[in-house]
């Protein structure tokens, strides 16, 4: 939580001595609270002092970073309630549930680790398994354990279990690969900070509503553990909303350490649509990680889509840069398309451009982001802004031909723009990007 | 530091509109919190959820869901009635898309006995909306909305190019309506205040944020909605107070993730499932954000989504 100048004021020694450099020790103050000064500055600040500010400076919810490498996840970290506020900072993590009794356990880690699917240019996926130990034998667990990690070796792994016996057998597999332990319980707390101290394991802390969970991990961080996720024990959709709003409410305005850490979700069901439709609401009301019993394809990509969309930054829409794009192996006399630099635009158009085997040319214009009708609306794509791009964009001197494809949504222009680009011909293509590949592929055979 | 509940203090607090007559009536909005935030102020009605139906066979619509209605739908009434008999539709959301000039160009007297039929056929309340043409809209609505008098719909939608004629239209026959601006803050407060303006009381207003799909600027309609809910219950901003509607099914039936079929797009699974869950998951995130009114398509979705309302109130 950022502290006022004021507030750190009080902590100071408020001699005046002057040491650090400024006048006061409350101009000193301000410009701690500016983030322009660090406190080593003052040689008589007290410990107190250094102990308050060191948490006040501290992320209000911390990070956690589950599994390694460059495909580890990290999570936490937020600072905000609402992503009109501010962009929401590191999306959640998604994490298949696979039981140590099922028959099919290579298999279901088999489809995290192909679980990749490319929106919008970005490269996503389920990045975690859970593990259960739901046979209560160590053996087992510990197996399961080892043919989940190798038959997906990118996936970060929460070992979900209690029994210290069980997280014994199975960690060594899980050497230097932070796995996730889930987790402490009041009843077992000591035995599973000493488990995950000693393996450098992150701990989900579990119990039943948000007294009990935060007097858990209040004692579980004054024994300096501070790598904890949040279990609250909600699994019912109501639940979920209103524990996981107040836990991150009581982290970022009420600067409450104890639940100061990102939420873990489990959002099982056995129906799949239900179970999308409950994970939905994890992802939008601030889980940090939520599992999953299936991860189905279908519902995959659907919660996928969420995250993503929900984790965009509000006041800057995802763009790409103003480019004529070569679209297969283009020729000089492929078709020229033309559209705007919304990356859900751009994306959309190309991969139906890409779908339709014609090779083409994608002129893509700068209209700050916005897609083909807002552009429109906005003033961004007129028919004089298009001509004078496609005037200095060099195209002219690539291709053999002076034909220019224009989305279907903005046909009004075509007169417009036969106008401002003299010997053009313009063609008003398709409405929807979907009918590109029939539209293209009928051009090419007309030709 | 022992957990104390972080409540908020709210200043104001949503409408409560009404819509249909007799005991079928269905009440929307007045929740005096945020989304399902019952700890801290009251959530007097569930969201609710209307099936869409349309004048005219919807040849457009997704193979998928055109299979579901394909035994009733060239009949707008049974079309209407399997929806409250066989689906337990709370409500009817009746799109006179056959109305608009590139289409059927249907006259707004077809639309006038369109709207009689629907409504002899059924007793749950009826959402009336036109074809999103204007011009059109203005003659269509008026006589949709004669045909309707004493029925207490919900007319829609008002919008800045057309809200004088939709307004006086609804006002004369006493129905609840739709305002709908394009996707901000300012515009919907804006045209809120235009509307009662007029003479047309605010607490029987509608807000309609303008929804659009997952993956297709859902992030846009989440935002402005959590902003307007935020204007409502924090500045208790009685201009942004009306209850929410998001038309869900005619934004999600269109974009290619419920349409695609799996030989080509081999890692999105199963058409029909994806499309279900894609229009699932986009009502899930209005939910989220304040909706009170969700107008859908697919029964499969609709029957997920009426189970997490029951479950979130
Ligand atoms: C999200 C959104 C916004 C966002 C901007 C998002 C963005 N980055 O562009 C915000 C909130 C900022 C916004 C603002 C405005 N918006 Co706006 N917005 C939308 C909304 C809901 C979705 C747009 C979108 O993302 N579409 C998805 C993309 C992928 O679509 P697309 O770019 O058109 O691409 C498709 C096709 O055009 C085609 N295609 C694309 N390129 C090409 C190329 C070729 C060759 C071919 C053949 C096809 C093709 O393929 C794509 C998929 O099929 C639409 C309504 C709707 N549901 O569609 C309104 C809409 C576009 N907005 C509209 C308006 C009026 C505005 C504003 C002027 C109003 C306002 N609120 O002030 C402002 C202008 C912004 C400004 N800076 O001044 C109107 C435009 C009206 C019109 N018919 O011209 C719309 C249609 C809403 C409406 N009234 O119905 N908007
Ligand atoms: S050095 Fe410390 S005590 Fe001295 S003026 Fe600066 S802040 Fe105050």
């Amino acid at each position: 939580m950022a502290l006022s100048g004021v507030e750190i004021f009080k902590h100071l020694p408020k001699t005046n001595c002057k040491k650090c450099g400024h006048p006061t020790c409350l101009a000193f103050a301000m410009k701690l609270a500016a983030k322009q000064a660090t406190l080593d500055a003052c040689p008589d600040a007290s410990e107190e002092a250094k102990a308050f500010l060191g948490a006040a400076s501290e992320p209000p919810i911390k990070g956690i970073t589950i599994g390694a490498g460059d495909k580890a996840l990290k999570v936490g970290e937020e600072t905000v309630l609402f992503r009109h506020e501010k962009k929401f900072v590191n999306p959640c993590g998604f994490a298949l549930l696979i039981k140590d009794t099922d028959a099919d356990i290579e298999a279901k880690a088999k489809a995290v680790a192909d679980s990749e699917i490319e929106r919008v240019g970005q490269k996503l996926r389920v990045e975690l398994i859970a593990v259960e130990n739901a046979s209560g034998d160590a053996g087992k667990f510990a197996d399961a354990v080892k043919k989940a990690a190798s038959a997906a070796p990118n996936a970060g792994v929460i070992l979900v279990s209690s029994s210290k016996a069980a997280l014994e057998a199975a960690l060594p597999a899980l050497a230097g690969k932070k796995p996730l332990i889930d987790g402490a319980t009041a009843e077992n707390a000591d035995d599973m900070v000493a488990l995950a101290k000693a393996n450098g394991a992150s701990l989900a802390v579990r119990a039943d509503g948000l007294d009990a969970l935060s007097a858990l991990t209040e004692k579980i961080t004054a024994g300096g553990f501070k790598d904890i996720v949040l279990d609250s024990g909600a699994r019912k959709p109501k639940d979920m909303i209103e524990q996981y709003t107040q836990i991150r409410r009581a982290a970022l305005k009420k600067g409450m350490k104890a639940l100061g850490f990102p939420i873990i979700s489990f959002a099982v069901n056995s129906d799949p649509f239900v179970e999308q439709a409950l994970a939905s609401v994890a992802v939008a009301k601030y889980a940090s990680v939520v599992v999953l019993s299936d991860i189905s394809k279908w519902k995959t990509l659907g919660l996928i889509a969420l995250r993503q969309n929900l984790y965009t930054d509000p006041q800057v829409p995802m763009q790409v840069s103003q480019n004529v794009y070569k679209v297969g192996d283009a020729s000089a006399n492929a078709p020229l398309l033309i559209t705007t630099n919304f990356s859900l635009t751009y994306f959309i158009v190309l991969g139906e451009v890409e779908n339709s085997k014609v090779p083409s040319w994608l002129a893509v214009m700068e209209t700050e982001g916005l897609s083909v009708l807002t552009a429109w609306a906005a003033g961004k794509f007129t028919a004089a802004k298009i001509a004078q791009y496609i005037q200095e964009s060099g195209v002219e001197s690539r291709i053999s031909h002076k034909e220019l494809i224009i989305p279907g949504y903005v046909a009004v222009l075509s007169g417009a723009l036969e106008d401002k680009l003299p010997g053009w011909k313009i063609t008003v293509g398709p409405r929807e990007a979907n009918a590109l590949p029939a539209f293209l592929k009928n051009k090419t055979a007309a030709a | 530091m022992a957990f104390v509940v972080p409540k908020e203090t709210y200043n104001g607090k949503v409408y409560e509109v009404e819509i249909g007559t007799g005991p079928r009536a269905v009440k929307i909005g007045g929740e005096a919190t945020l989304p399902f935030l019952a700890f801290e102020g009251a959530v007097p009605n569930k969201p609710v959820i209307a099936y869409e139906i349309q004048d005219v066979p919807p040849e457009d619509w997704p193979q998928t869901i055109q299979e579901v209605y394909k035994d009733v739908s060239s009949d707008p009434a049974k079309w209407a009635k399997y929806c409250q008999d066989e689906l337990g539709a709370q409500m009817i959301a009746l799109r006179l898309i056959g109305t608009h000039p590139d289409r059927q160009n249907r006259s707004a007297e077809d639309a006038a006995k369109t709207v009689k039929d629907v409504l002899s056929a059924i007793d749950v309340p009826l959402i009336i909306m036109g074809s999103n043409n204007a011009e059109k809209d203005a003659q269509v609505l008026k006589s949709a909305c004669d045909a309707a008098s004493g029925k207490n719909c919900l007319i829609g939608k008002a919008q800045e190019a057309n809200y004088k004629t939709v307004v006086a239209s609804a006002m004369a026959s006493g129905h609840k309506l739709i305002a709908m601006s394009d996707l901000d803050v300012n515009l919907a407060k804006q045209l809120n205040i235009l509307i009662t303006q007029m003479g047309f009381d605010k607490d029987k207003i509608v807000t309609d944020p303008m929804s659009s799909a997952l993956g297709y600027g859902i992030e846009y309609t989440y935002s402005v909605m959590e902003r307007i809910r935020s204007a409502a219950l924090f500045q208790n901003d009685q201009t942004m107070a009306p209850p929410m509607v998001n038309d869900v099914g005619m934004y999600v039936w269109k974009v290619k993730e419920t349409m695609a079929p799996e030989a080509d797009q081999p890692a999105w699974g199963p058409v029909a499932d994806r499309g279900i869950g894609w229009e699932a998951t986009t009502a899930m995130g209005f939910l989220m954000a304040g909706s009170d009114l969700l107008i859908m398509r697919h029964p499969k979705a609709v029957e997920t989504v009426r189970k997490m309302i029951d479950e979130l109130v």
